[in-house]
């Protein structure tokens, strides 16, 4: 696992959690919704800010697959090494 | 149920001040918010000067969190929830807890159109087959009921929320509409409220119809002229304002500042007949309207000292006033103390009617009228109707009791609401 791109992630990850989760409580085994406590629409917005951040593009079923930090951070190595 | 409704909190971001102190001081002063907007000249407006309210990044952090912030671009929506805020903590109410919302407390935060910017923004991405980048804010932000949906989080309001829109009367309408439901027992507390967003695509189609003044551009705050001869259309305008109204029975039982009572009102329309028409109103409807006010507020016409009217700086200002004479039975000397307050906001359209209501119950609560900037040249024909000092010029310390205020609209809509300094 890339150090740089868990950092990347995390900062992202961190807009969106619910004031009353702090940023530590994010581990790559997180899951967004059942333990961050992330808004389920706002995981359309971690989707696009994580294309942003990586330049790469993620398609529906990604999407249906990044349950936890860890699936995000798999998804973003596959979409960068195939690129 | 028969509640007295009273007024506990008062919120603004206006285009001449955010904040009450800064508004009430701006309103004292003859303070113009009207400024030249590069961006109109950019687009070949005719009209190059509007009312913006001057909200910085500091105004934006004190009043989001960061994740709101992203992707905000619905300018109206800003106004809204910095003035309804301001309201709520300025009646000293509380966000309601965690796990269970104020049921009591409902929201009625009225807009014309929202998000227009982001909207744009959003078609733009559409056509280029962007649809999945549009984020999940794109919904909220251009519903108009995203206002009172947002006020609705914030707050943790568990009573009635939603959204009326009824052009330039919103506002006002929205005042009438907490007043009934608090009057009817159905509510304790109703943030009431209007907001309307900043920028050429809500002021555009204005414009085309080339009714706001294209010869001011280079003096920007003479340019809104309401009841004067030279009046050339109305200056657009934005914002918000926003009233917690209560019933008195609450505010006593938590020792709430009341700032006035409002004692009733009413909405009307003049059915788009007679001289009314889509952008005109039927006079006599007008008239109706008024007097009804009056009559379910129990106010006789000699009890009011000052009129705040719609008076939007064009043609119609005069026959305005000819009917405020006719519904009062009261011109000349006799005439109550009549002002417009768009000299200094512009026409701020769905946000008008709150934003004025907000300053005509500061004037009960400062013990003032506000004067009328750039009304020098009284129009000869409101001249003929009432006297020259019943328009003041500049802001007078006459402690007015009680004060009533009309908002007319597109549709050929009108509301009228009449507030007084409270007394037990």
């Amino acid at each position: 696992m890339s150090t740089e791109r868990y950092a990347i992630l995390k900062k992202i990850i961190a807009v969106y959690l619910p004031e009353d989760v702090a940023v530590d409580r994010i581990t790559d085994s997180s899951h967004f919704i059942d333990e961050l406590n992330i808004n389920s629409a706002n995981l359309v917005d971690i989707v696009l800010d994580v294309e942003d951040a990586f330049d790469i593009t993620l398609e529906n079923e990604d999407m249906d697959q990044m349950q936890t930090v860890s699936d995000a951070l798999g998804i973003i190595d596959r979409k960068i090494s195939s690129k | 149920m028969d509640n007295r409704v009273v007024i506990t909190g008062l919120g603004i971001c206006a285009p001449n001040g955010i904040g009450l102190k800064a508004f009430c001081g701006a309103m004292t002063d003859g303070v113009s918010g009207i400024r030249f907007r590069p961006e109109l000249a950019r687009l070949r407006f005719s009209c190059q000067i509007a009312g913006k309210p001057e909200v910085t990044e500091s105004h934006l952090n004190r009043y989001f969190s960061p994740l709101q912030l992203r992707g905000m671009n619905a300018s109206g929506l800003v106004y809204g929830a910095i003035a309804g805020t301001d309201a709520w903590k300025d009646a000293g109410l509380p966000m309601a807890e965690k796990e269970r919302p104020d049921w009591d407390s409902g929201i009625i935060f009225g807009t014309g159109i929202l998000g227009a910017d982001k909207f744009r923004e959003s078609i733009l991405a559409i056509d280029q087959g962007n649809v999945r980048r549009l984020g999940s804010t794109a919904v909220m932000q251009v519903m108009a009921s995203g206002i009172s949906a947002y006020l609705g989080g914030i707050l943790g309001s568990g009573n009635q929320v939603t959204t009326n829109s009824s052009a330039c009367t919103t506002g006002t309408e929205g005042v009438l509409m907490g007043y009934d439901r608090i009057r009817a027992g159905k509510a304790k507390r109703m943030l009431v409220g209007s907001c309307s967003d900043s920028g050429p695509y809500i002021w555009a189609g204005f414009d085309s119809m080339r009714i706001l003044p294209s010869k001011y551009n280079d003096r920007p705050m003479e340019a809104s002229r309401p009841m004067s001869a030279t009046a050339a259309g109305f200056v657009p305008g934005s914002g918000a304002g926003a009233l917690v109204l209560e019933s008195l029975e609450s505010a006593k039982a938590r020792g709430a500042h009341i700032y006035a009572e409002v004692l009733g009102g009413t909405v009307n329309s003049g059915g788009q007949r007679g001289t009314g028409s889509m952008t005109a109103p039927n006079g006599e409807a007008v008239v109706r309207c008024i007097d009804s006010a009056l009559r379910v507020s129990g106010v006789l016409a000699s009890e009011i000292d000052a009129i705040n009217g719609h008076l939007t700086a064009t043609g119609k200002d005069a026959f305005e006033v000819a009917n405020w004479c006719t519904a009062l039975g009261r011109s000349g000397s006799d005439f109550p103390f009549i002002n417009s307050f768009k000299s200094l906001v512009g026409h701020c359209l769905a946000a008008a009617g709150s934003i004025e209501c907000v300053a005509a119950v500061l004037q009960l609560s400062e013990g003032k009228v506000f004067g009328n900037r750039n009304s020098e040249d009284l129009h000869p024909e409101i001249g003929a109707l009432v006297s020259r000092e019943k328009v003041p010029q500049r802001t007078m310390a006459v402690a007015p009791k009680t004060v009533i205020k009309a908002s007319f609209g597109f549709g050929d809509v009108n509301a009228c609401v009449i507030f007084r300094a409270f007394n037990d």
